[in-house]
């Protein structure tokens, strides 16, 4: 074959500017900082906030509402997209803020490796949101889960860590295998990996519907592992409780967006004839979720592993407005559904960075802020954080009138529509549940002696982005319709 | 039976009767070596449905490189295969149960419809078309993405293996002269003062 034989256009780059310019900074960051010496690695901290503004910037210029494909049809540009990363470089920028100083003390000999890896991570979600492909979704998720395996174990001189990390990796590398394992199930049965080719073959119903079915069971198995939901949460309270928290505060917030994305890729754009089929699944996996999550919560006395179980429960109240897209075929309430899964995951997203957060800035040196007990009287030593701390658990709780409650009641709205009663009635009932432990943690704050009076002691500027954090909690559960309606408005344009 | 089949069914027992040796060898060295020879057979089957760059890929890749690293390794760890094995009998019961269960269930699905595999013929090559070739394009061309990721997720692997093990040079055993020149007395001979003890 000659070369004038290959007939091959060049793809269009435009809509993967982003990631291109995000991999080229990390590249030229990760080589500049082994030039660095150790006092200087503000220069690659400034250079991973830039590089992120950067790619905020290129993303919200690039931003369209046409749907753009480019690398035969493996990249999909759209506006939940769009969207879902320009939040990402947000949570990426706050929680590396909050991270810096925490990591600085914690992992010396790790210090440029904690942003780069930071940026490898962020690139991997980039190409989960944009994936329209099975194989990208694949290896976007791999690149995510090596860099967070490798965060988990960057204190290697902590024996919990190293064992969080080498859990996370084996039942990671697990649940990959059951999402490789389904995608090929698929691939034998539509002959297409690519996720609208999927679902064209689908509508056109000459798939054999057993391997299908069976197939779907792998991916829907493996999704729920590295989303994190009842019976595949296993590894969450191990990995949340042992890495540092200033990991923990990255892993359990960004990636949720880009598992958000991967579900709606693949669920929905991919598979969604088989919507009576998964919605099923998820309503069991949805259902336990809640429960576990919420009764194993109230024994925690680790304020890590007690949000451990929180985001469990989460997940699970996520997945009920996944469920409830397809009533009888009849799909007219799915963009709502959607759009109130999509409106929990950005809410849920923004609070846990706050509360994490929270817990990284009560943290000093040789001291770990992670008991409840640590807590106690907060309010004595500084009312304000103890203050945004109540907020913050008031939106987690679904108390009214903060963010929380109103992404609560969108899902339930959803729910209910569907004509699925009992199902909101059980996650209310749960959510009751849940409201107990949210409120412990406000009763240690405001009505409990502090065990240790100093006053908490912050850089100036995570003083200003965790009350930014905080207020903005309160600000959206005044006005949450702009964001219900953005992301109502992005799905329509995308799906 | 052809030639051909006859092949197929020979370097299949081989692998078969390899795999099986690596998991029940008592020493962890014949464990790899027979690994290797699933490999060699495995690339065999594979040159046989004429997919000659992966059979070729398979020998230099596994057989060549990792396996070889891998047998250093096995060679220089002190694996006590019998206290692995300690606990291998009081699980075997619950393992066999899930494993026969789960063969049970997937039976009982797959058998209904789908155990008569559709026989279908291998795609006819036109004579003078390299696999090797066409693999090469596409990878270059309609997979070029992908293949890119692939290459992020091996730099990201390099950068996660040193980040985790690293641990700062080693110092020197080298002299500085010009250290030796400065010593001073105090530097080398410290005398203490210690309180007597009474010896039991």
């Amino acid at each position: 074959m000659t070369l004038s034989e290959m007939n091959f256009a060049l793809p269009d780059l435009a809509p993967a500017a982003a990631e291109i310019f995000l991999l080229t900074m990390a590249c030229a960051i990760l080589v500049l900082d082994v030039f660095l010496k150790d006092a200087r690695r503000t220069v690659t901290f400034v250079l991973t906030m830039l590089t992120l503004a950067g790619s905020f910037f290129i993303t919200f210029v690039g931003s369209s509402a046409e749907i753009t494909y480019t690398f035969s049809n493996m990249f999909v540009d759209d506006l939940m997209g769009d969207f879902l990363k320009l939040l990402l470089y947000a949570t990426v920028f706050v929680v590396i803020m909050y991270a810096r100083g925490y990591m600085l003390e914690r992992a010396p000999q790790a210090k440029g490796e904690f942003y780069t890896l930071t940026l490898f991570a962020t690139l991997g979600m980039m190409v989960m949101i944009s994936a329209n492909h099975f194989l990208t979704v694949y290896l976007g998720l791999e690149l995510l889960s090596l860099s967070l395996y490798a965060m988990v174990a960057l204190n290697r001189d902590s024996v919990q860590a190293t064992e969080a990390a080498m859990k996370y990796f084996v039942l990671g590398a697990l649940a990959s295998g059951l999402l490789l394992y389904g995608m090929s199930m698929i691939y034998g049965a539509t002959g297409t990996l690519e996720i609208t080719g999927v679902a064209e073959r689908l509508q056109l119903g000459a798939a054999n519907k057993t391997v299908l079915s069976l197939g779907l069971v792998f991916l829907v198995a493996g999704i729920a592992f590295k989303l994190g939901v009842v019976p595949f949460h296993m590894w969450i309270p191990d990995v949340y409780h042992g890495a540092p928290t200033a990991v923990t505060l990255f892993i359990g917030s960004a990636p949720k967006l880009a598992a958000f994305a991967i579900v709606i890729r693949m669920l929905v754009n991919g598979l969604i004839v088989l919507a009576q089929d998964w919605q099923q699944m998820l309503i069991l996996l949805s259902v336990l979720s809640m429960g576990i999550g919420n009764l194993a919560a109230i024994a925690q006395t680790n304020l890590k592993r007690m949000l451990a179980y929180s985001t469990i429960s989460h997940m699970g109240f996520m997945l009920l407005g996944l469920v409830t897209g397809v009533v009888g075929g009849d799909a007219r309430y799915a963009l709502n559904a959607y759009s109130s899964s999509m409106f929990y995951v950005v809410t849920y997203v923004l609070t846990s960075a706050g509360t994490f957060g929270m817990i990284l800035l009560m943290a000093r040196s040789g001291f770990e802020a992670d008991q409840l007990d640590d807590f106690k009287g907060l309010n004595k030593r500084s009312p304000w954080f103890a203050g945004i701390m109540m907020m913050l658990m008031f939106s987690m709780a679904g108390v009214p009138f903060f963010v929380g409650f109103f992404a609560k009641f969108s899902v339930l709205q959803a729910v209910v529509a569907s004509g699925q009663i009992w199902l909101a009635i059980v996650a209310v009932i749960f959510s009751l549940i849940g409201a107990f432990y949210y409120l412990r943690v406000v009763k240690l704050m405001y009505f409990d002696q502090p065990s240790d009076p100093s006053p908490i002691e912050a850089a100036f500027d995570v003083k200003v982005l965790m009350s930014a954090n905080g207020l903005a909690v309160a600000v959206l559960g005044i006005f949450p319709q702009a964001l219900m309606s953005l992301c109502a408005y992005t799905l329509l344009r995308s799906l | 039976m052809e030639f051909k089949t006859a092949v197929f069914y020979f370097l299949s027992a081989i692998l078969v009767f390899a795999s099986l040796r690596v998991i029940t060898a008592r020493n962890a060295v014949v464990a790899v070596l027979h690994l290797i020879l699933a490999f060699f057979s495995a690339g065999g089957v594979w040159a046989l449905l004429q997919a000659e760059f992966l059979a070729i890929g398979i020998v230099l890749i596994y057989v060549g490189a990792v396996m070889v690293l891998f047998l250093f390794v096995v060679m220089m760890l002190d694996i006590n295969i019998d206290r692995l094995r300690e606990k291998f009998w009081s699980y075997l019961p619950l393992g066999l149960i899930v494993g026969l269960v789960m063969l049970f269930e997937l039976g009982a699905v797959l058998s209904a419809n789908y155990l008569g595999v559709m026989e279908s013929d291998a795609p006819q090559v036109p004579a003078g078309v390299s696999n090797t070739k066409a693999l090469g394009r596409l990878i270059y061309t309609d997979f070029v993405y992908p293949f890119e990721l692939a290459s992020v997720v091996l730099l990201v692997a390099i950068v996660a293996a040193i980040a985790i093990t690293y641990r700062g040079r080693k110092p020197t055993k080298s002299t500085d002269p010009a250290k030796q020149i400065r010593v001073q007395a105090k530097d080398r001979v410290r005398v203490l003062q210690m309180p007597s003890e009474k010896q039991d």
